[in-house]
């Protein structure tokens, strides 16, 4: 494929226009996206959908393949397909932070990004993170500090500190303020919020 | 025998102290299911179609495409209403089934509607669109005393209609299995669920299930099973199979309740030393298609020797209102607290000595004078405060705002069965819900407390309506009677206990209590046994302890009580070039009698605060005038505060003598009244002019200070 586009990812823009193009709707999606070097993907796009296909998911530590519409985001792949419910949809546009996912350890939403996107990578969801009886020492320090009320946000909120946590371990309350900017809560649990992040950042740090 | 009245403080273990919520873990861990979590193989996802019309009459319906497409398992249309009239954008039309998400969704797209539509009223700001019909009500020699007043201020004020916005959206997961449905939502009202749905599905309420553990946020839009409970009922009905319908974001904001607008001009008559004289409010408002009351004016200020009140409904093709966290205070705080404010202004007087020089015109000065010294002192009053106007050089303009509420909170009708089996476990069950307040841990602890048990070893069974029947939570009614409730029945099953016991301990009845895990004789604590043996002396059978909250009744007893007072004092600073408010503190000194989970009730506090400061900055649904269509339904653009944005939070409960003996009252709805008062309240005393509406933006800010001269 020779022009002046530049691909700006591993597909390029006219690649991903073929693909979705020749059912004049847009329920394809050019598979290799994660996984497959530029050139190649560019050169011979593998047309997926529309309909479902079979993908295999990494969560939580555990290689899970299913069947998902191509249109699906990480978050209903995970909800509706392999019953995974603690990541919440909430606002479904990237505004609430209440599907907060680690994606190879980075924090995303899970409502903003493809199913087909999330293959080959690691996703934790609060799951990974501790049970009722051995919670780990953000989700301890939640219920000390009565971080949440109704709960709904809690699960990604509670991935988005711990993802806080692991890139700044010392977060001033300032920066747990700005670390946490895109998660949302309705109930008001900001300042136990606040408390628990600084408490478990201690914690952390006294390798208890 | 044990009495059913609460523990005096030096006897209580558990009431009043910080404790955990026991769902803690589970909402943390991600174990908990809510309604929109609930997953069952060959579950259906129905979605909903709705008017895109604010009125318009439907003339057909046409939804074969959609049923139609491969996955579609059925469809539904509200067949009633053909050829007649939908009166709001979002009204429910149709609703699809489909086996997954995306096809539901493809299928909406797929439906067709034949409608003629109409000349819609969206506008609620204009009065002389507001119905003829009019509430009006005067006290006092009002002509008089208001011309005789020394200082007349008038403003005109305007709070917008804002949305309840729960985490989880409305809805539900519903199954029949055989001739029974089994439904979990996300309600507000576990145990009066199945009241006509039961018709509405053909399903007797014998045979209605209900289920709900966990829910994510009613706010008072949740009472009721709504329409959507009953399309996802006859889907399932229908289908044979589960079925999942929750409203997506637009419609939760758009037709799931609104909180009532309220615009008004008020004029307040006060002498130059600063006492009230006289007050007039003209208040109009919308919501949407359904009622509309004025809110309460004068608020708190209520014995004013002389008002005139006229109100006025705006009806709206908007979606309709619903009850939103003290219904009608927060818009009555407002509207008075800013009007009164701006008469302190117009004599030149502090704003705190203005509020404690009329306190005698409230029904609670003594609490409201000691509530506003703590509150005072909480942020910094004598060394912030200053006349209306920040007169220090620059663009950063600082000021404090007071605000001034209450509310009743009468514990409501609820029963509570409590059984104390052999094995000395405690099975508790109420058909209560936990909307995030800590119902769990409070009944957990009032049981606890009265068989002087550990909060663990109490079984706590709610969130069904197999238990025994609780009121809906709402008004700040649920701990009161929840907690009556439960000390009533856990006293009843301790004295059944006590009948069985005190032979064998060769005790009288009434020497023996429960306290650290044993039975024990007052007048000798030489003679006790532990719990667990003296639940082997039931032998094979259990006993059942029953309560009922009876208000009067209960009241008496000293159990529950009702009427609140609460201050709150807001710390702002105002950029005047751009218009932004920033938040910097915020104090609430709060009284709710006496406090079960010291630790949730504080929690409620906070979040009471923290959703004021929402709405005083931010919430507000923006409509098109023209197609009717709200503009910002989303979570981008209807903006609640995050971390950032609520500054730091102090919070004072009044607790202890005077206070605990008036036994339980809920708090749900006092800490959100005064916020939008206050962060008002503050702005005008930084900015050194009134901001007239709520929200606080920064384009309002800006035109008020232009307005005003000030930039």
């Amino acid at each position: 494929m020779s022009n002046t586009e530049k691909p700006a990812s591993a597909l390029s823009r006219r690649g991903f226009m073929k693909g979705v193009g020749a059912g004049g709707v847009v329920t394809g999606l050019v598979g290799g996206a994660t996984a497959a070097p530029a050139e190649a993907a560019a050169d011979s796009p593998t047309l997926m959908g529309p309909g479902e296909v079979s993908v295999t998911l990494r969560v939580n530590g555990e290689d899970r393949t299913v069947s998902v519409d191509t249109r699906s985001t990480l978050l209903d792949a995970l909800r509706n397909r392999l019953d995974v419910t603690s990541p919440k949809k909430v606002c479904d546009r990237g505004t609430c932070g209440a599907c907060t996912l680690l994606v190879d350890g980075v924090p995303i939403y899970g409502c903003s990004m493809l199913a087909l996107e999330a293959e080959g990578r690691s996703i934790e969801t609060v799951e990974s993170l501790g049970t009722p009886e051995q919670m780990s020492a953000v989700q301890a320090a939640f219920v000390k500090h009565d971080a949440q009320q109704c709960g709904f946000c809690t699960p990604g909120m509670i991935v988005a500190c711990t993802a806080l946590l692991q890139r700044n371990p010392s977060p001033t309350r300032d920066e747990v303020r700005d670390g946490l900017g895109g998660n949302l809560c309705r109930c008001g649990t900001y300042a136990g919020i606040i408390d628990a992040v600084l408490e478990a950042s201690k914690t952390l740090k006294g390798g208890v | 025998m044990a009495k059913p009245q609460w523990p005096s403080a030096e006897k209580r273990r558990l009431i009043g102290k910080r404790i955990d919520r026991l769902d803690g873990p589970i909402k943390s861990t991600g174990v908990a299911k809510y309604a929109y979590d609930q997953h069952f193989d060959g579950l259906l996802y129905a979605k909903i179609f709705y008017s895109p019309y604010p009125s318009a009459t439907i003339n057909a319906v046409n939804m074969e495409a959609a049923k139609a497409l491969p996955g579609v398992e059925t469809v539904w249309v509200d067949e009633s209403l053909i050829g007649k009239e939908v009166r709001y954008v979002g009204q429910v039309v149709a609703a699809v089934a489909a086996v997954s998400e995306e096809i539901a969704n493809e299928a909406l797209r797929l439906i067709t509607l034949d409608a003629t539509p109409q000349e819609a009223q969206i506008d609620d700001t204009d009065p002389s669109k507001a119905e003829e019909k009019k509430s009006e009500r005067e006290e006092g020699d009002f002509e008089a005393t208001m011309a005789a007043a020394e200082v007349k201020s008038t403003g005109r004020y305007s709070i917008p209609v804002i949305t309840h916005c729960c985490l989880e959206s409305h809805g539900q997961t519903a199954k029949m299995e055989g001739d029974h449905l089994y439904i979990w939502p996300s309600t507000q009202a576990v145990s009066l669920y199945a009241n006509g749905l039961d018709e509405a599905v053909g399903v007797p309420q014998a045979n209605i299930h209900v289920d709900c553990q966990v829910m994510g946020g009613g706010f008072g839009s949740k009472f009721s099973h709504d329409k959507w409970g009953v399309i996802g009922s006859l889907l399932a009905k229908e289908t044979g199979k589960p079925v999942k319908l929750m409203l997506e974001r637009d419609q939760e904001l758009m037709v799931a309740g609104n909180r009532p607008s309220a615009h008004g001009e008020v004029t307040v008559g006060v002498n130059k030393s600063g006492k009230l004289q006289a007050m007039e409010a003209t208040l109009w408002g919308t919501g949407g298609s359904g009622g509309y009351r004025p809110p309460p004016v004068p608020y708190v200020f209520t014995k004013i020797p002389a008002t005139r009140l006229t109100g006025m409904r705006i009806k709206t093709n908007r979606g309709g209102q619903r009850a939103w966290r003290g219904p009608g205070h927060p818009q009555g705080c407002f509207l008075t607290m800013a009007a009164v404010e701006d008469a302190a202004a117009a004599i030149g007087m502090d704003a705190l000595e203005f509020f404690k020089t009329n306190l005698e015109l409230t029904e609670r000065a003594e609490l409201y004078a000691k509530q506003l010294d703590i509150a005072a002192d909480l942020i910094g009053y004598k060394t912030k405060a200053h006349l209306r106007g920040d007169k220090t050089d620059g663009p950063l303009k600082r000021g404090i705002g007071i605000g001034i509420h209450t509310w009743g909170g009468l514990g409501h009708p609820s029963n509570c069965d409590i059984s104390v089996h052999p094995d000395g476990s405690v099975v508790l069950k109420m058909g209560t819900q936990d909307l995030g307040v800590g119902t769990r841990t409070v009944v957990g602890i009032v049981a606890a407390e009265t068989f002087g048990l550990p909060l663990e070893a109490i079984d706590v069974n709610i969130g069904s309506n197999a238990y025994p029947s609780s009121n809906a939570s709402g008004g700040s009614t649920t701990v009161g009677g929840i907690s009556a409730a439960t000390r009533l029945a856990s006293t009843d099953a301790l004295n059944k206990l006590i009948d069985v016991v005190a032979p064998r301990l060769d005790v009288d009845v009434d020497d023996l209590e429960a306290v650290d895990g044993k039975l024990q004789s007052i007048s000798d604590p030489t003679k006790s046994i532990p719990w667990k043996d003296a639940c082997k002396l039931l032998g094979a059978k259990s006993v059942l302890g029953r309560g009922e909250n009876i208000r009067g009744e209960s009241q008496e007893m000293g159990l529950i009580d009702q009427g609140v007072g609460g201050v709150q004092m807001a710390d702002v600073t105002v950029d005047i070039e751009t218009g932004v408010v920033t938040l910097n503190e915020m104090a609430a000194v709060q009284d709710c009698g006496l406090i079960i989970d010291l630790k949730t009730a504080e929690s409620q506090v906070y979040g009471g605060l923290i959703m004021g400061i929402t709405y005083a900055l931010y919430e507000e649904c923006i409509y098109d005038n023209r197609s009717g269509r709200m503009l910002n339904a989303d979570m981008e653009f209807y903006r609640l505060a995050g971390l950032k944005d609520v500054g730091q939070l102090k919070v004072h409960m009044m607790t202890g003598p005077g206070f605990d003996e008036r036994g339980v009252i809920g708090l749900g709805e006092p800490p959100v009244i005064s916020p939008g008062a206050a962060i008002s309240n503050a702005v005008a005393n930084a900015c050194g002019v009134r901001v007239p509406e709520l929200p606080l933006t920064p384009d309002k800010v800006v035109a008020a200070l232009q307005a005003g001269g000030i930039v």
